[in-house]
């Protein structure tokens, strides 16, 4: 799209965006936000990149192919389940590391691989759109 | 039918895989000669784990005589096809494929037979009909192979599907599921009002398998598959199971006058018709196919009766079976490899080529003809005397089989005496003697034929008779023997021998006769099975071209009239008299958001260009996003105003591709009125629950639960992202994978519509 306006501000954006999203991510399990939603702030970061960049620079810039990010995610997400099991706990069991008023567990895992698993999902759809 | 053997000497004798597969049912084949005489005493080997205990299915195996038969003939059977094979399918693709199959199909077969459970049998049960559908289909890169595997699977699978019907109706009706409990059960099930239903579904079942009529027609078709798996499905095995379900079911079901009375006629039906179209075809295999399906059928006659001679006669012919016929159709395949032809026509004269063949089959087709001192004729005595015992048309049964064992004669010389003697035809290249792996087979299961002849006795007292007593359990001993003195078995044993020489005599006016009558034929089971299929893929079309044509328009529509109709229906019927109507006045701020979704919404249904009705889309679900807000749900509004974001970037990268929006030539009137019904409908609809839902106190137990134990349990204090990342995250696992799966299909579904 020629637009120096759009092309200017999207420069400024997607990197904001990005780091936005992995804020999001972060801070899910306390405040809103989570995988999900930090797949979808993602993606509409990759979405504006590709509309005034073209899909090509897109894919250069993430490197893997969006299949295997997805493919990635779900496997992620699978294996945070599997700790638990080696403790003798049903599949999924959320285990916990704490020091002080600072923890972090299996679920984070989970939830990156849900936000991998999404984001691949919406750029390999996306993608596909715009070369389409 | 000819093929080009020029380059059989490039080819490797025997592959290895073969010769080291086939170690696997020789082992399985001493260690059931090693349980043989406990087994013959009444020992049974039994074996139980537990499986699924709440369905009452258990891994239940149990060898017992009957068992111990089937085992032997299968594991036997099963070394010399592998063995065979192994040179056989020497050079050709995908062998590791084609024994993977092989021993699986082995191992399948013995587990119908050794299954103690009848759902566990079930499953082998349907483990055969796929391992052979993909055995007869080897070839598959030939469509008429295709064709005849895909025969095979939706004929024996239908009638494995009839088969679990009738284990779920003998459940209801009480019975037990566990077969060494049948004899002794009583008649509880013989006199229950679903006894016909079990009996029809079961002999469905066993009928598909055994190929009898009207389902008969597959096994001819099936011989499209390598020889020596006809050799060991359609002459050994497989087509046997349906006579071992008919054994087992017997003192459950059998003995009754619908037993007997549908037995007998389907058995001697088939036993006929398949003995006079083994006159027919040329092919070599396909004649084998078809006595095949005689032998079938007489086991199933023999099966109709209650006799202990009757029952011992089926018993004995499907060893009698067994032997010479995989021996007939591996000495068929051999034959085939060394002279590239099984046609008749094109054979001639290889006695003196291949002599130790020669021998077999003279051996095998003695047996199968009769003749004294050959087991055949052992089997053919006692097929007399059972017939002549039965309760049910004797005189029907003594025909069938007089005049299909006479035909059984003329064939089992054409099939020796055409091959071997005779004239030499001029095209036939030079022939060598097939492999010692190709031989072996048909000789030792040809000698077998001679050894069990001269000694019945003791095949009587070690397989038959601890076979029968398995599911005859009345013990009457009926002891074969070489000689019962000049009685009528023994005459008309001589008969059928007279009668069969006639038949070899005029065997050329009765093929063209039998012909004749084929080609005249008008209805004919397999026309009918073709209409079905073609009924069938007409339906699933047009079933698709009706609802799947593409028009999203149109999925939306039907989804949403389905939601209408299937909840809206009870929902007026129990709808609350009266709905408490919140008071606006109080409300002002959501009264006005909803007044501005609805303009939105309006803004939606009248744009005439796409990318103000996408806008208006936008709109109305960032009206939605504040409402969550303004009611304690920030995840939830966050997530709806990005989807919302994403759709209105997505939607307008489509746009560019999509023609003008019907805008200008507006929808028919009709069209547009039954959409904006619906549309209202379906908004009512909603709008009631919901008011239907407020008017009762809101269960708060979950929210409390997760309010409570969101920090405690999970160290989160968004109660949403806890939920999906911890309390219920088998659930988001679950919904990611679709995420993705939708994903992957829809972009192949965009690379497809770009190469199309």
């Amino acid at each position: 799209m020629q637009s120096d306006i759009l092309k200017t501000a999207t420069r400024l954006m997607v990197g904001l965006m990005l780091v936005f999203a992995v804020y999001l991510l972060l801070r899910g399990h306390h405040e809103p936000g989570g995988g999900f939603i930090a797949a979808l702030v993602a993606g509409t970061a990759f979405a504006l990149f590709a509309v005034t960049e073209g899909p090509a620079r897109v894919r250069r810039a993430i490197r893997l192919r969006p299949s295997t990010l997805a493919a990635s995610g779900l496997a992620l997400a699978a294996g945070a389940g599997l700790p638990a099991l080696f403790l003798d706990r049903p599949y999924l069991t959320g285990l916990w590391w704490k020091s002080g008023d600072f923890s972090l567990g299996t679920p984070l895992i989970f939830d990156v691989g849900v936000f991998l698993a999404v984001l691949g999902s919406i750029l390999a759809v996306l993608l596909a759109l715009e070369e389409n | 039918m000819i093929k080009n053997r020029s380059n059989i000497a490039k080819v490797p004798d025997c592959c290895r895989a073969g010769l080291i597969s086939s170690l696997l049912p020789l082992l399985l084949f001493a260690l059931l000669c090693l349980a043989w005489p406990g087994v013959i005493q009444g020992r049974a080997i039994q074996v139980e784990m537990p499986w699924i205990p709440s369905l009452d299915l258990s891994l239940r195996f149990r060898l017992d005589g009957l068992s111990l038969l089937f085992c032997l003939i299968i594991t036997l059977a099963g070394f010399f096809v592998s063995l065979y094979a192994s040179s056989y399918m020497a050079g050709k693709q995908h062998l590791g494929r084609f024994f993977v199959y092989l021993h699986g199909f082995m191992l399948a077969m013995l587990g119908i037979v050794t299954a103690d459970n009848l759902i566990l049998l079930f499953v082998f049960w349907e483990a055969t009909t796929i391992l052979s559908y993909l055995l007869i289909g080897f070839d598959h890169e030939d469509a008429t192979v295709r064709d005849n595997a895909r025969q095979a699977i939706l004929i024996t699978g239908a009638g494995g599907l009839f088969l679990l019907l009738g284990i779920l109706l003998l459940k209801t009706a009480g019975g037990s599921m566990i077969l060494s409990q049948w004899p002794g059960f009583g008649d509880s099930i013989r006199e229950h009002a679903l006894y016909p239903a079990i009996f029809v579904c079961v002999l469905v079942g066993a009928m598909t398998k055994s190929a009898q009529i009207p389902f008969h027609f597959w096994l001819p078709n099936a011989m499209s598959a390598p020889t020596p798996i006809s050799a060991f499905l359609h002459a050994a095995t497989m087509v046997k199971a349906g006579i071992y379900l008919l054994m087992r079911f017997h003192p459950l079901l059998g003995g009754t006058h619908l037993w007997m009375g549908t037995l007998v006629v389907v058995g001697g039906i088939t036993a006929l018709w398949g003995a006079v179209q083994a006159l027919a075809p040329c092919d070599l295999k396909r004649i084998l196919a078809y006595t095949t399906l005689m032998a079938l059928g007489i086991m199933t006659l023999f099966l109709g009766g209650r006799s202990a001679p009757s029952l011992t006669a089926a018993t004995t012919f499907l060893m009698v079976h067994a032997l010479y016929k995989a021996s007939l159709f591996l000495a068929v395949g051999s034959m085939d490899h060394q002279t590239g032809t099984r046609d008749l026509r094109h054979l001639g004269g290889l006695l003196p080529a291949m002599p130790l063949t020669a021998l077999a089959v003279a051996a095998a087709a003695l047996s199968m003809a009769g003749f004294p001192l050959f087991f055949g004729f052992i089997g053919k005595e006692i097929m007399y005397a059972g017939a002549l015992s039965e309760d049910l048309f004797p005189a029907f049964s003594t025909l069938a089989a007089l005049f299909s064992n006479a035909l059984m004669t003329a064939v089992s010389a054409v099939i020796f005496i055409t091959p071997f003697l005779g004239r030499r035809p001029a095209d036939m290249g030079p022939v060598r003697e097939a492999p010692w792996t190709m031989r072996l087979g048909p000789a030792v299961m040809g000698g077998l034929g001679i050894i069990f002849g001269i000694v019945p006795e003791w095949v009587s007292a070690n397989l038959i008779e601890p076979a029968v007593f398995a599911f005859h359990p009345s013990r009457e001993e009926i002891r074969l023997s070489l000689f019962h003195g000049l009685n009528l078995p023994l005459l008309l044993s001589m008969v059928t021998l007279a009668l069969g020489t006639v038949i070899y005599r005029f065997r050329e006016a009765l093929r063209a006769f039998v012909k004749n009558i084929l080609a005249r034929l008008r209805v004919t089971t397999p026309g009918i099975y073709q209409v079905i299929l073609d009924g069938f893929i007409q339906m699933a079309s047009g079933f698709a071209q009706r609802f799947q044509n593409g028009s999203l328009h149109r999925y939306l529509a039907v989804i949403v009239l389905a939601v209408v109709m299937v909840t809206g229906w009870p929902w007026v019927a129990h709808i609350p008299s009266a709905f408490i109507v919140p008071d606006p006045r109080g409300l002002i701020m959501p009264t006005g958001i909803c007044l501005f979704i609805l303009a939105a919404a309006g803004l939606v249904v009248t744009a005439r260009r796409r990318l103000v009705a996408i806008g208006g889309l936008g709109a109305v679900g960032a009206g939605v996003a504040l409402i969550f807000l303004m009611f304690g749900a920030p995840d939830i509004a966050l997530t709806q105003l990005l989807v919302e974001t994403l759709t209105v970037v997505i939607v307008s990268l489509v746009l560019f591709r999509l023609p003008p929006m019907e805008g200008g030539r507006k929808r028919k009137g009709l069209r547009k009125w039954m959409d904006a019904g619906l549309s209202v409908s379906v908004g009512v609809l909603v709008t009631t629950w919901l008011m239907g839902i407020l008017q009762k106190p809101l269960d708060r137990s979950l929210t409390a639960f997760f309010e409570i134990n969101s920090y405690v349990a999970a160290h989160g204090r968004n109660i949403v992202n806890v939920i999906l990342v911890d309390f219920r995250s088998l659930d988001t696992l679950g919904e990611i994978c679709v995420v993705v799966l939708a994903a992957w299909a829809g972009v192949a579904l965009m690379r497809s519509a770009r190469e199309g």
